[in-house]
């Protein structure tokens, strides 16, 4: 069909003076302000808009609305964005777009545009900008509410092209969000929406104007005012392009002046279809039939019609030869029940199979629906949150039954607010602006025909995105289905990006003729959030790149960038990994660095390290309850290593304990788990010891930590701490001193997380690049080596100290890590302690952490990779699976102290393996022989702490 | 998204807030004095109420103070919300 003449002289909200420019498969075509890409395809005489997923069967545009089932492109121009309805894509100059096989295409570049977020506040949320919803909202403001008016559409008005003229309308008093779709509806009255700002614009789009907004709306009341959807009737055929829900047919005429056809069948079974009649016979279209399964067919139909077919259904729909078999050419008619079929010539087929209200978002707020036979569809059946519904989305059809609806639930939500409401009601709507009456009051009522009987139902269409028709719902319901939420998914009907706006009804409908069973009882599937589809971007909005997670770094981070340190992320701290110098790749750097803190001196910031200072009477009370060990008799100035289990007796965390004062402690923890170690005592302390007097505060930002490592770094800290007696019997170890250091007011502790002499050097965060200056500058002379987290992890794994959450994963106790030690048997409880009597954690069968030695002291081993016994191998072959596994590696690294390679490993009974050889199976298919060692493989007997 | 009443704090976004779990599980007076399997039960298992439900919450993202409430975990509305020590 070409394009000529479809575009009516006079009807129509478009801005005729004004041509757009766009393409479609390729081909040029224009359009006008106002338009959308639907409107405009159709105008140019363009039906066919897609191919279907799994039939391949032409599609074209089957309403007029965001619950378009077939009419879903892909926008090329100004930026890809697969599967948009073309029905809600509004037309500007220089848009690309192509048909569709069912899916679309991702983009394959970054997106340039921005999203954001608002969070809102309200008395009252209106979703729908309808007769009910403009009701609502206009008295709301006159009442003096907050009202925030939210409608998908690009202005106010609705869906039905009958509501004409808003200024009664107090946009000014309301905040108003055109193109903006409440997609979701959530507890407590919580709405989200997404506004669509520049999609409009094209190319002219500002630059500075995010694409999309997510609003958050907390709303105290919400109408939803959502309107109805016209669902289409099952017949053979029912998918061609050419055939459309019939009140889209008005849309297209009296919002776009276009014509869907010339010469067009009616097809409905409810009243409304004969507006439909209407409006395109006044407008010059002519109506070839009206077929009507009720008997009579109503009073006056104004406009002419060629044929009157009450009693009559539509029984299928054609192509022909000549008009190509891609569209509507002919349509069939027979009487309800069977005999002669009249065939009738049309190019358009306009169905009315009744009408849905939009209750998605209803459903999702807690809402109960109960199926109203009069009506014919589901109704909203009360709701604990505080929402009411107006308009069509509660089954009313005219719209002065909508426009007074909406006044009353704005009076009851208003009264609700504790907001009076004023006395106002809309201005009446003339006699023309009329709809048809309700649909109780039509002869014969509203048939629940859903679909046309027939033998072959194998292009009866009920879900026409998914290509599911009635035969794939009867093939479920034949293997036994009887729940529509399993034929849903059986047949996958409801389940595309319309979420079966238009198919779910039809679908219930076939299930219950099937099991004999009315719609009422089989209920409906569950309506979930988003109602129409929503981007990841949108709804990621700033929250991406470097604005995903903060990134925090130290006082001394810009040094570490300047000296070309790479980083690893730790929590969400940025840690140096290792310095490369000139020429190195990771094992060469963090090998030097391991010589110069085994040889010389080395220094790392570890200023990330957790700090948490506990001050009160009852501190030390307090910390014997948490750590596996006592803490209330450490001497002020000494230090203690200790750990915390959960109260499973599994280790949650461990760290050091400095006592500063008799009732001032403080603490540090791993560098990934300061936060929860903080959470967990704020936890203990105020639900369950709310009687001690401790007080626990974060002071993990208030000090900068550097530490300096080596048999050098007495060397180093003498030249900088001139006041400080650094030898090891005045400054023993595991003490701490405050002093002076570099000028700078410091707190020097003896602690060593390498087995070397070592001195952390701790002053208040601003001092931090100052200290670490200094000490690079001091120890200059000495060789000194910045070094990082990886280093690091070698200096501490060759001597077996574990790192929790590396080499502990949530089932390993203290003993486990051969830290018996570690445990009070004094202390009469502590958090875990009743767990270490349990019979499992008490198994001597538990995995321990001990040290492997690849007997190929190259082979470096793979973390995570298995170990197995010998026993289990079959010819030196792993037997099948599942294979008996004795444990796995927790860290593995290159020695340069032990100028080989070595693993610590959790190992079931691995303290009494030690010498044993197991195998471990990589990845390639190699079985590798190791030795079970101590897990302290370096210095065991500890002479190197003191330099 | 729940409206959390804090009782510090007044109304307030579930984001702010961190999941305790089931309120009124105190610590045993005497641990040792349990059986392993009073043990596991203290540790592991807790009901699973369909209705009203006392429960902890922490407004983590604001004044990090614990508090209880009472939760219909039927329809997820919080019927109240009481500081730690007051009555359930």
């Amino acid at each position: 069909m070409s394009g000529d003449g479809l575009r009516h002289a006079t009807e129509g909200r478009i801005d005729r003076g004004t041509v757009l420019r766009f393409r479609f498969d390729g081909t040029a075509y224009s359009g006008h302000p106002g338009d959308t890409l639907a409107s405009a395809l159709l105008a140019n005489g363009v039906r066919r808009i897609g191919t279907s997923v799994r039939l391949g069967r032409p599609r074209g545009v089957m309403s007029a609305g965001s619950e378009e089932p077939t009419g879903v492109v892909q926008l090329e121009a100004p930026f890809p964005d697969p599967m948009r309805p073309a029905t809600m894509v509004e037309l500007h100059d220089g848009l690309v777009a192509s048909s569709l096989s069912g899916r679309g295409r991702l983009a394959d570049r970054p997106d340039p545009a921005r999203y954001d977020a608002v969070h809102a506040h309200c008395d009252m949320l209106v979703v729908g900008a309808g007769p009910a919803g403009l009701a609502a909202a206009s008295l709301a403001v006159r009442s003096g509410a907050r009202v925030i008016l939210a409608d998908e559409r690009p202005e106010v008005g609705g869906a039905s092209p009958d509501t004409e003229g808003d200024d009664w309308f107090d946009r000014a008093g309301a905040r108003v969000l055109t193109r903006t779709t409440v997609f979701g509806y959530y507890d407590d009255n919580y709405l989200v929406a997404v506004e669509r700002r520049t999609d409009h614009l094209g190319a002219a789009a500002p630059g500075n104007l995010a694409r999309e907004r997510i609003w958050r709306i907390r709303a105290g009341q919400v109408v939803l005012a959502t309107g109805a959807h016209e669902r289409p009737i099952a017949f053979a055929g029912n998918d061609l392009p050419g055939v459309m829900l019939a009140d889209s047919a008005r849309t297209y005429l009296h919002r776009y002046g276009v014509l869907v056809g010339r010469r067009a069948v009616v097809f409905t079974i409810n009243d409304s279809g004969y507006r439909v009649v209407a409006d395109l016979a006044a407008a010059g279209v002519e109506i070839a039939a009206l077929v009507d399964p009720r008997e009579a067919t109503g009073g006056t139909v104004g406009g002419q019609v060629g044929g009157r077919y009450g009693g009559h259904v539509v029984v299928a729909a054609h192509g022909d030869d000549a008009h190509g078999h891609d569209v509507l050419s002919t349509v069939d008619i027979e009487p309800v029940g069977g005999g002669p079929t009249v065939r009738v010539d049309a190019d358009a087929l306009l169905v009315s199979g009744g009408w849905s209200p939009v209750l998605h978002l209803y459903s999702q707020s807690g809402g109960r629906l109960r199926y109203d036979e009069v009506v014919g569809a589901f109704l909203p059946d009360g709701c604990r949150q505080a929402v009411t519904v107006a308009g069509a989305a509660r089954g009313l059809t005219s719209t002065t039954a909508c426009l007074v609806d909406g006044v009353d639930a704005a009076r009851q939500a208003l009264t609700a607010l504790g907001i009076t409401p004023v006395d106002w009601s809309p201005p009446s709507v003339g006699a023309g602006a009329e709809g048809p009456p309700p649909a109780t009051a039509a002869p014969g009522g509203v048939p629940d025909l859903r679909f046309v009987p027939a033998e072959d139902y194998s292009t009866h269409f009920v879900d026409f995105q998914r290509d599911v028709t009635v035969a794939d719902v009867l093939r479920a319901t034949g293997a036994g289905l009887r729940s529509v939420e399993h034929v849903k998914r059986y047949t996958t009907a409801g389940t595309a990006h319309d979420q079966g706006k238009t198919s779910g009804l039809l679908t219930s409908a076939v299930v219950g003729q099937a099991l004999d069973a009315g719609i009422a009882e089989l209920g409906h599937t569950t309506f979930r959030p988003p109602y129409t589809p929503v981007s990841f971007a949108a709804l990621a909005g700033r929250d991406r790149g470097q604005l995903y997670d903060p990134v925090r770094v130290t006082a001394i981070h810009d040094w570490h960038v300047r000296h070309g340190a790479r980083f690893e992320d730790v929590g969400q701290w940025r840690r140096s990994w290792y310095y490369p110098a000139e020429g190195e790749g990771l094992a060469e750097a963090v090998r030097r660095e391991c010589v110069a803190a085994r040889t010389g001196v080395a220094f790392m910031d570890a200023s990330t390290l957790g700090k948490i200072e506990v001050q009160g009477p009852d501190a030390g009370r307090f910390l014997d309850r948490l750590y596996t060990n006592v803490m209330s008799t450490l001497a002020v100035g000494a230090i203690r290593y200790g750990v915390m289990c959960g109260l499973d007796g599994m280790v949650f965390d461990d760290g050091t304990v400095a006592r500063l004062a008799p009732d001032r402690f403080l603490l540090t923890t791993t560098t990934g788990n300061a936060g929860p170690v903080l959470d967990w005592m704020e936890e203990w302390l105020q639900t369950e010891w709310p009687d001690l007097a401790a007080w626990c505060t974060s002071v993990t930002d208030q000090w900068a930590t550097v530490a300096v490592v080596g048999p050098r770094s007495r060397d180093v800290l003498a030249r900088l701490a001139p006041g400080l007696a650094v030898d090891a019997a005045t400054f023993p170890f595991m003490t701490w001193r405050d002093t002076v250091v570099a000028g700078l007011p410091a707190r020097v502790c003896r602690i060593s997380f390498s087995g070397e002499l070592a001195y952390e050097v701790n002053v208040a965060w601003w001092h931090g690049l100052a200290l670490w200056e200094a000490v690079y500058e001091a120890g200059a002379p000495y060789g000194i080596t910045p070094y990082g987290t990886e280093t690091m992890h070698v200096l501490r794994a060759e001597k077996g100290y574990p790192i929790v959450g590396q080499d502990t994963d949530g089932t390993v106790t203290p003993q486990d890590l051969g830290m018996a030690w570690v445990v009070s048997k004094k202390k009469a409880d502590f958090i875990g302690k009743r767990s270490f009597a349990r019979s499992d954690t008490a198994r001597p069968d538990r995995k321990h952490l001990v040290g492997l030695l690849p007997e190929d002291p190259t082979l470096l081993l793979p973390e995570g990779v298995h170990v197995v016994d010998p026993a289990c191998l079959a010819g030196g072959r792993l037997p099948e699976p599942p294979v008996p596994m004795l444990g796995h590696v927790t860290s593995s690294y290159r020695s340069a102290a032990l100028d080989r390679t070595f693993a610590l490993a959790l190992v079931a009974g691995g303290r009494d393996r030690i010498g044993d050889r197991l195998y471990a199976p990589l990845d390639d298919g190699r079985l590798v022989p190791v030795t079970v060692a101590g897990p302290v493989l370096y210095d065991p007997e500890g002479a190197r702490r003191d330099g | 998204m729940l409206l959390i009443r804090c009782p510090w704090c007044g109304p307030r976004d579930e984001t702010e807030f961190h999941y305790g779990g089931a309120a009124h599980v105190a610590y045993p007076s005497d641990p040792a004095a349990l059986s392993d399997e009073e043990w596991g039960r203290y540790l592991f298992v807790r009901e699973n109420l369909k209705g009203p439900f006392a429960e902890r919450w922490c407004h983590t993202a604001g004044c990090r103070r614990w508090f209880n409430a009472v939760r219909d975990t039927l329809t997820n509305e919080i019927l109240r919300v009481y500081r730690i020590g007051e009555p359930a």
